[in-house]
């Protein structure tokens, strides 16, 4: 398996991403080196293994149903790039 | 006033207990230490106003007889703890300016307890790199340089590791009592390694992750860096805790490590993981694992020779689930909540903009790789692949822990390398990591201890992996290593000339 | 039920789907302890967690597990022991995290199915698909500023549950009957509010069409319809707009679209297709969640009993009609407002349910449902309690009032809120059944018009008629019109 230029373009734009068309072609190159790497696991028999889930063997724990958190409006808004009336805002999104 | 720079924090815990100089006396030599090493570049933010306030405190505290282990301790925090109100960005350049409203859960222990704050360590940018030259803030010099043949130390700088590097150059530069690093393949054990100190990597679950910014959720692990093994038991019982914000970490008791110190490993076994021992692994660190079995032996330990036989694959597991994780992790940042923002021409447009000025390169690349091995039609051949090879991990641990107790490797194929020179080669970077990654995919706690010198009189260090939980026996074992080992270099004082 | 669209080549299917997203009924969001109430203020309700700051985890809300088990277990659906929570990854404004926690592989609710009743009084099985628990977005606003988007994170993080079909239903009438069904369990349940215009109730639907018996043709999806009517109409358009497209050689494609309820019609979104690869993946934040089959029965106990066995019961048991003991279950309240009121009429009359219930169902449903609708109000603040409904159809039965007078009083009741017993007392409504006073107002009546009992006796035997209209002017309304009838007839026979 190997990624070419397009293929580069295509992951970086579902990572939302910037990649210039020059940096694309040695871009390719060292995720190629990394995939190809990568592959040798191939080698390895998983039939019949389960796929990892935690490495923790605990129970996933429950909070009660209360309303314990939130209410602070200024210090979700205290880092924001940008910020009107309360809202965070955005460049204007055109369906 | 005497120097009180280099004291183990053990032995600045007693001096301040006996009234031989006070939290603030001690506080203020680190600060000054940290102002005349900051060549080194290891602190991004120094947070001198807070550390004094929180030194006075201290001191009242231990006036009143109510202080704990840490109390008055000055320590450096890396920057991927949220520290409220104070800069933490992880290193990277995308969470620009961000100041958390909220303390993270293991910092927050730290001063519950008494420690003293004295700043924001630099690291590897999002905690990727095992070097410390993916910072948005610049490398770390390690405080420590080669000597050559001739007998004289080398003018070049050398990395001291990562992605922690910060947090040891400033304890090995004798700027903090200890550290706290974060672990997700080996960013606290490395590093150590590298400079001379103790690095403890906690089981997977024992200290909290809420507020510590995420790298690989299944993975990250806060843990201590400290000159002894006895600094590191005190600091982890500090930081350590059951969280309930976070949802992976263990409702265990934490317990208290210092009774498990008893330096006795008699009857104790100790596993040698044949396939650790890697075709081109250098000669001195093949002794040196040599000579840390032979310490074992005969401080009356028994060597077992093991089996892991899953070691090769380990690595290339790791970057795939790593990345995978980190892609979805770092997909929060995106100029909308806090941090960098870059505009562009659509939301899309400031989306792109904004990420692709705020990751370096080594994030980017690994941003890449995760969307990619999840990405439609791969999913199986790589993401869950890998997580089934990393059962196949933990099975060949939990089958060597049915014969042994804890097992000894060497932490780093090397010792510390100089700046740039893996800076351009990923994948030899890479293989740093070889020897910590798979008790990091298979959640187990593991410590390194400094244990001599390479032959350019760099600090080399051994590996011990625990059982799960067990952070008691590894302890104990590390401490009759670190006593055999008698590792008592320092790095020679040459960023103050400036 | 065949149900085609005749096109200009032949006779065509619609085939539907649809994805209800129905939120939670819970203090707090599915992972954060930030409240859920609507209408607060932007981003107020709101912490770390929602807004996905720098190392803030998801912890999950028991409640909202609860919820989707009960919900899962009216459906009648499977309740998977173990199930998995996963990233839904995608970037848009008003998703903070960039993705969304949601359930891909392991659902926590499996099959099941439903009955749902036709307009024309049939009934059809729908398939239900699975039931997952997932987080709602926050809210953007387009149209607040001429180049900002406005985001809301009020909502994000609040817990959803969606319900999907199996592309079981063949008209717009179905899907809406379907939609209905699903409401009446969740709020039967308590399991979601079903407030369609908050949005706590919203849909996507699929909609494909395809020659009667055909394959599964293409199928487009559109999002977030919040009304019963706009499903309807989204569905009739697609179905139309697709055949069309089909019988001029032309192809559907596998899309995401909206609908704009000011023209009635669907459009392809902008937005680039190829933005749909979700990388889903297990959260390594959450561990798997599990449960004991324990637990799921000791929720099913306290599952109150549901529409399907309820209409069961009343026809069974009380004798109503199919159409009345729908129209009573279709809202929780309504039948129990219904069940409570025969129960009290029971007691005043001392007959058997089964006697009573056709008589009050028929005035709840008409006079008391009626009455609702004009003053647009619902059963939880009728003006009319069971207590009142009761007693004013006790006095009907037992032969104190009339049934046109029972009308008046209800009127009554309705303006001024008194108790029928009062306003009967108050206004001399009660009805004349002595026989001895009415026989004196029929011989009064009798004297005033020999001329038509002449007539009546001459063998004009429609009269009867006029001169029980008399008696009843006489008494305003109040005579027992049985009486009247008993009493008259031998006076006029005489
Ligand atoms: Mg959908
Ligand atoms: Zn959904």
């Amino acid at each position: 398996m190997s990624v070419d230029k397009k293929t580069v373009a295509k992951i970086a734009d579902l990572a939302r991403i910037a990649v210039k068309e020059d940096e694309l072609a040695p871009m390719a190159g060292e995720l190629n080196n990394i995939l190809d790497w990568i592959a040798q696991l191939s080698e390895v028999n998983t039939d019949d293994v389960a796929p990892m889930t935690s490495v923790v063997e605990v129970d996933l724990p429950w909070r009660d149903d209360k309303v314990t958190d939130g209410g602070y409006r200024d210090d979700i808004l205290a880092n924001a790039p940008a910020a009107r009336h309360g809202f965070f805002t955005v460049p204007k999104v055109i369906e | 006033m005497t120097a009180l720079t280099n004291l183990t924090l053990t032995e600045a815990r007693a001096g301040l207990a006996n009234g031989d100089f006070t939290s603030c006396e001690l506080t203020e030599q680190y600060l000054a230490a940290m102002t005349a090493g900051r060549d080194l570049n290891c602190f991004i933010v120094e947070t001198a106003d807070i550390a004094l306030k929180m030194a006075a405190q201290a001191d009242q505290r231990i006036r009143a007889g109510t202080a704990t282990a840490v109390t008055g301790i000055p320590i450096a925090v890396k920057d991927l703890f949220c520290t409220k109100d104070v800069h933490s960005c992880a290193a990277s350049h995308i969470l620009n300016g961000f100041k958390p409203k909220y303390e993270s859960t293991v910092t927050a222990n730290l001063w519950r307890d008494g420690a003293v704050m004295l700043g924001k360590t630099n690291m590897d940018e999002f905690a990727m790199g095992s070097s410390n030259e993916t910072s948005y803030y610049g490398p770390v010099k390690n405080p420590w340089r080669a000597t050559g043949t001739d007998g004289v130390l080398e003018t070049k700088d050398y990395v001291p590791g990562g992605s922690s590097g910060g947090s040891v150059a400033a304890v090995a530069a004798d700027m903090a009592v200890a550290a706290l690093g974060t672990d997700t393949g080996g960013s606290i054990r490395q590093p150590a390694a590298f400079t001379g100190l103790v690095g403890l990597k906690p089981t997977y679950g024992r200290c909290s992750r809420w507020g510590m910014i995420a790298f690989a959720s299944s993975l990250d692990q806060a843990g201590p860096i400290t000159r002894t093994v006895g600094d590191a038991a005190l600091m982890l019982a500090s930081m350590a805790g059951y969280d309930r914000k976070d949802s992976t970490a263990v409702d265990r008791p934490v317990p208290d490590y210092g009774p498990a110190l008893t330096g006795d490993i008699c009857g104790l076994k100790v596993g040698i993981p044949r396939e650790y021992r890697v075709d081109d692994m250098p000669e001195e660190i093949e002794k040196l694992w040599q000579q840390g079995i032979d310490w074992m032996t005969a401080a009356g330990a028994e060597i077992v020779d093991i089996s892991l036989p899953h070691t090769k694959y380990a690595l290339p597991t790791y970057y795939i689930v790593a990345p995978a994780e980190a892609s979805s992790n770092l997909a929060r940042y995106d100029g909308v909540k806090y941090g960098l923002r870059v505009d562009g021409d659509s939301l899309d447009g400031m989306y792109k903009n904004t990420r692709a000025a705020g990751f370096g390169d080594e994030v980017k690349r690994r941003i890449l790789i995760g969307t990619y091995v999840l990405s439609a039609g791969y999913y199986d051949a790589y993401y869950l692949k890998a997580q089934k090879i990393r059962t196949l991990i933990a099975r060949d641990f939990a089958r060597a822990y049915n014969q042994v107790d804890v097992i000894l490797t060497p932490t780093a194929p090397s010792a510390a390398f100089a700046l740039g020179e893996k800076a351009d080669d990923p994948l030899a970077m890479y293989l740093n990591d070889v020897f910590t990654v798979p008790a990091s995919l298979a959640g187990l706690p593991a410590i390194s201890v400094p244990a001599g010198l390479s032959r350019a009189r760099m600090p080399l260090g051994l590996q011990l992996i625990g059982r799960a939980f067990d952070e008691e026996t590894m302890l104990r074992a590390a401490q009759v290593l670190e006593q055999a080992a008698n590792f008592e270099a320092k790095p020679e004082i040459w960023w103050r000339e400036r | 039920m065949a149900d085609y669209i005749h096109g200009a080549t032949g006779e065509w299917e619609v085939v539907i789907g649809l994805e209800i997203h129905a939120q939670v009924t819970s203090e707090a969001k599915l992972f954060s302890g930030a409240s859920t109430t609507f209408g607060a203020e932007p981003n107020s309700q709101v912490s770390f967690v929602c807004c996905a700051m720098p190392g803030m985890l998801p912890v999950i809300n028991a409640e909202c597990i609860r919820q989707a088990v009960r919900t899962g277990l009216a459906i009648g659906c499977k309740i998977n022991l173990r199930s998995v929570f996963d990233r839904k990854n995608y970037f848009y404004a008003d998703l903070p995290q960039g993705y969304q926690i949601s359930q891909f592989k392991d659902p926590i609710v499996g099959e099941g199915t439903v009955v749902i009743d036709l307009p024309d009084g049939q009934t059809k099985i729908i398939g239900v698909e699975r039931l997952h628990l997932e987080q709602d977005a926050g809210k953007s606003m387009h149209d607040q500023h001429p180049s900002q988007t406005y985001v809301d994170l009020n909502r994000s993080g609040v817990a959803l549950m969606e319900i999907v079909s199996m592309p079981d239903m063949r008209s717009a009438a179905e899907a809406g009957a379907y939609f209905r069904k699903i409401r009446t369990l969740v709020r039967y349940v308590g399991t979601c509010d079903g407030n369609m215009e908050q949005g706590s109730m919203r849909a996507d639907v699929n909609v494909s069409v395809r020659r009667p018996g055909a394959e599964l043709g293409t199928r487009t999806e559109t999002k977030n319809i919040n009304s019963i009517r706009y499903m309807m109409q989204v569905i009739d358009y697609e179905a139309r707009r697709q055949v069309d497209i089909l019988e001029q050689g032309g192809q559907i494609h596998q899309e995401t679209r909206q609908f704009d309820p000011a023209t009635g019609t669907t459009s392809g979104l902008r937005s680039k297709e190829e933005a749909h690869d979700y990388r889903y993946f297990p959260d390594p934040d959450l561990l798997p969640l599990e449960f004991t089959q324990a637990f799921v029965d000791d929720l099913a106990k306290t599952l109150p009993e549901l529409p399907d066995d309820k209409k069961n019961r009343l026809i069974a048991d009380l004798g109503l009609s199919e159409y009345n003991a729908g129209v009573l279950v279709a809202e929780k309240e309504n039948a129990d407002y219904f069940e409570e009121l025969l129960e009290l009429l029971v007691k005043k009359t001392g007959k058997t349910p089964t006697e009573l219930a056709t008589q009050a169902a028929n005035w709840v449903i008409m006079d008391l449902f009626g009455a609702l609708k004009k003053f647009s109000k619902s059963i939880s603040d009728s003006p009319v309690s069971t207590v009142d409904g009761a007693e004013l159809l006790a006095l009907q039965i037992g032969g104190t009032i009339s049934g046109r007078i029972a009308k008046d009083v209800f009127e009554i009741m309705l303006e001024s809120g008194k108790n029928p017993e009062q306003i009967v007392e108050e206004k001399g409504l009660k009805q004349m059944s002595d026989s001895g006073e009415l026989e004196a107002i029929i011989d009064a009546v009798l004297a005033d018009h020999p001329d038509k009992v002449e007539q009546y006796r001459a063998g004009k035997d429609k009269l009867f008629g006029f001169f029980v209209g008399q008696v009843m002017k006489k008494t305003r309304g109040q005579a027992n019109p049985q009486m009247v009838n008993q009493l008259l007839r031998p006076r006029l026979d005489g």
